[in-house]
């Protein structure tokens, strides 16, 4: 036999091969065909990558879009996550929701943690009749505009506590553990210059003398300050019991030379980064001592939800969940529950559903605040829904003291504070 | 009370501040190059000492050592990597040289500054202190370690006068920032000088990182901020004076101070912005400018 034989016999083969892988390929493309008309729900995410909390947003999102998909998606219908990073600038992000709306075709956003980045989005979500949910900004501004405007601002939905009731709750916190347990009387306050603390500042001002701790003076310093010294030196010549904090963008500085500088006066309030698993190591251990306000911690199990979603982040990311990790996480899974709830992924439709949501989630029982509130689409707070913490710092560990029916520590201060000086 | 707070807290600052400045103007007094990308190696020199602290454990003597040694490599860096061949170029214009130079710093800042964060995030980072606790100067409880940061400042700024003024090396150095040809002429090669020059640059930028990430802390943020606030004293002080950034670092500081504990901390770095601006006006070439 001769090589052009084989050739030849093979031919018929071959034919027969590419015939039948054709039949293949044209039975695969049907049937991807098939699925396509399931459309997946798609969901953007936009977020700064680079910062611990920002960078925890798209984290907590994809952990429940995968949880959805792995039972089965909606109606057959996949979850899918997409991420944007817009370096915490509302320009950038403006083009990220543009572009995930018009040309990814999400079907509703998940934005930001930063207030001023979430104020500019708002109108846009208008706009394009997208829904937008924050897991993470604060600023009563969002959800006051929902107010002014209801048709064109319905779309936002605040998945994170206003300021307001934020500072209600460090001032519950307050009364509880300095107030009632260590007779504290006076207060500082001290708050960074941001969209986020200015209704902070003024509630803390009403509700701490309400507490019974009386302000004695009120610092805010640009988020810019690196040098905290003249700050601590002022807060301590006026010698309160304690400093009411609002700080987040401004990063490990006050914390850090709080404990250099050895100031002898406790910090509790908010202090954002505080609740990022990774400060204890970013202040080389500063921090120890630092109470700070949060809605879930690393061993609180707020709800039944909690404790494994935590494990199952730090499973996967090596790391714990910052605070918008938390609640990014909840935001998926109620916004698929609405959208379940509506039968449809129409913004106006999934507006109303949002609108009746109650889901426990990671943080809380979720519900949000009427259309006839001062601040519509806020989360509903206080016993029942979401009640809130107050953890401290320990030894390297987030410990939660507040409230007593969830604590797993108690208060403990490093040696150079000294509690009750100024009696 | 509060007059001793200002003098003791300004003095620490500013001394950080002298300290970050000299390396910058001595690059631009020897070589004509304003390095845009010196916040950018400041903050690397932070953040290597962190790492060494921080993920791998070592002490905090160790650490800041580290964190200098990164300053010094990165610097080189910058000098044999961006600087030098562009220097040296055919195809760039003698006249567009300086331009040049300046856009790729820059541009070299940002990249440093754009790795850092992906690394290591834009978390703000700082330096476990050498020295730990506080003590009592004139009634102001003071950090031990912002007295060692003003001391180690001064000890480094008085090791480079030695060096310049009382080393055949130093005065090689000396001698090319005032006439590079002349220099040249006698028989030293200047592109030793300039290598030379940028080691020891080196050497100040990491320290002055690495105290600076003890005292206050840095973030990849910082970058933009500490090569402006190096560019501004330098102005201030005159382009290329060592002498004169000393003045300006002390005028700022004491401006900045005094802002914060007077007015309010919120409004501390305007004054000193404002001084700047008067000065462009009066006197463009800055306090001891030679050009």
């Amino acid at each position: 036999m001769k090589l052009s034989d084989v050739r030849c016999a093979g031919a018929p083969i071959l034919t027969a091969a590419l015939v039948a892988g054709a039949a293949v390929l044209a039975a695969m493309i049907g049937s991807a065909a098939q699925a396509q008309t399931k459309e997946p729900i798609r969901i953007g995410v936009i977020s700064e990558a680079q910062a611990v909390a920002g960078s925890s947003i798209p984290l907590g999102a994809q952990i429940a879009a995968d949880e959805i998909n792995a039972s089965g998606g909606v109606d057959g219908r996949k979850v899918e996550i997409i991420s944007y990073d817009d370096h915490s600038s509302s320009a950038e992000a403006v083009r990220a929701f543009q572009r995930a709306v018009n040309e990814d075709h999400v079907h509703a956003v998940i934005a930001s943690y930063v207030s001023e980045v979430v104020l500019a989005l708002e109108p846009w979500a208008g706009r394009l009749k997208t829904v937008m949910v924050t897991p993470g900004a604060a600023s009563d501004v969002i959800t006051q505009n929902i107010a002014k405007d209801y048709e064109h601002n319905k779309y936002t939905f605040d998945g994170y506590l206003t300021s307001t009731s934020i500072a209600q709750l460090v001032c519950d916190a307050a009364k509880d553990l300095l107030v009632d347990d260590l007779k504290m009387r006076t207060a500082v306050i001290m708050s960074e210059d941001a969209a986020w603390t200015t209704p902070l500042d003024a509630r803390y001002e009403t509700c701490l003398p309400e507490a019974g701790l009386k302000v004695l003076d009120h610092i805010r310093f640009s988020p810019d300050t690196t040098d905290f010294t003249p700050i601590f030196n002022k807060i301590e010549s006026v010698k309160p019991d304690v400093i009411i904090t609002g700080i987040s963008h401004v990063g490990t500085q006050p914390t850090v030379q709080w404990k250099s500088q050895q100031v002898p006066i406790p910090m509790l309030g908010v202090s954002s980064q505080a609740s990022n698993s990774t400060f204890w190591k970013d202040t080389n251990g500063a921090t120890e001592g630092v109470l700070y306000n949060a809605v879930s911690g690393p061993d609180v199990a707020v709800t039944p939800k909690t404790l494994s979603f935590v494990a199952e982040f730090q499973k996967r990311f090596g790391n714990l969940p910052s605070y918008c990790g938390y609640t990014a996480y909840d935001v998926v899974y109620y916004l698929i529950d609405a959208i379940r709830r509506a039968g449809s992924t129409d913004g106006d439709r999934l507006v109303d559903a949002l609108e009746k949501t109650d889901w426990v989630g990671t943080i809380g029982r979720v519900q949000f605040m009427g259309k006839d509130t001062p601040n519509p689409h806020s989360l509903k707070v206080g016993k029942g829904t979401i009640a809130g913490l107050m953890l401290q710092w320990q030894n390297g560990k987030q410990v939660n003291l507040w409230p007593r029916e969830v604590a797993n520590g108690k208060l403990r201060f490093p040696p150079f504070i000294k509690v009750g000086s100024a009696d | 009370m509060l007059i001793w707070q200002i003098l003791i807290d300004g003095f620490a600052v500013s001394a950080l501040y002298a300290l970050g400045a000299t390396g910058f103007t001595l690059i631009f007094g020897v070589s004509g190059v304003l390095n845009l990308s010196h916040g950018a190696l400041m903050v690397a020199a932070v953040v290597a000492a962190w790492v060494a602290g921080g993920e791998w454990g070592v002490s905090s003597h160790l650490g800041a050592i580290f964190g200098v040694l990164v300053g010094f490599v990165m610097s080189l860096l910058t000098y044999f990597a961006v600087v030098r061949p562009l220097q040296q170029s055919s195809k760039i214009r003698e006249e567009e040289k300086e331009i040049f130079i300046l856009t790729a710093t820059l541009l070299w800042g940002i990249m440093i500054s754009e790795l850092i964060a992906y690394l290591y995030t834009n978390n703000a980072k700082t330096v476990l202190p050498i020295v730990e606790g506080v003590v009592m100067l004139a009634g102001v409880r003071t950090p031990a370690n912002e007295v060692f940061t003003s001391v180690i400042c001064w000890l480094v700024i008085g090791l480079l006068w030695l060096l310049v003024n009382r080393t055949r090396a130093g005065k090689a150095v000396l001698a090319a920032s005032m006439n590079p040809r002349g220099v040249t002429l006698l028989g030293v090669e200047l592109s030793w000088i300039y290598v030379g020059v940028w080691a020891v640059y080196g050497m100040l930028v990491g320290i002055a990182g690495v105290l600076l990430g003890m005292f206050l802390g840095v973030s990849s943020y910082s970058v933009g901020p500490l090569t402006a606030s190096a560019f501004s004293i330098v102005v201030l002080g005159g382009l290329g004076s060592v002498s004169g950034s000393l003045i300006a670092a002390y005028v700022v500081g004491y401006l900045e101070t005094m802002t914060a504990y007077l007015v309010s901390p919120a409004y501390r770095t305007i004054p000193a912005l404002l001084l700047l601006v008067i000065v462009m006006y009066v006197r463009p070439r800055g306090l001891l400018g030679r050009r």
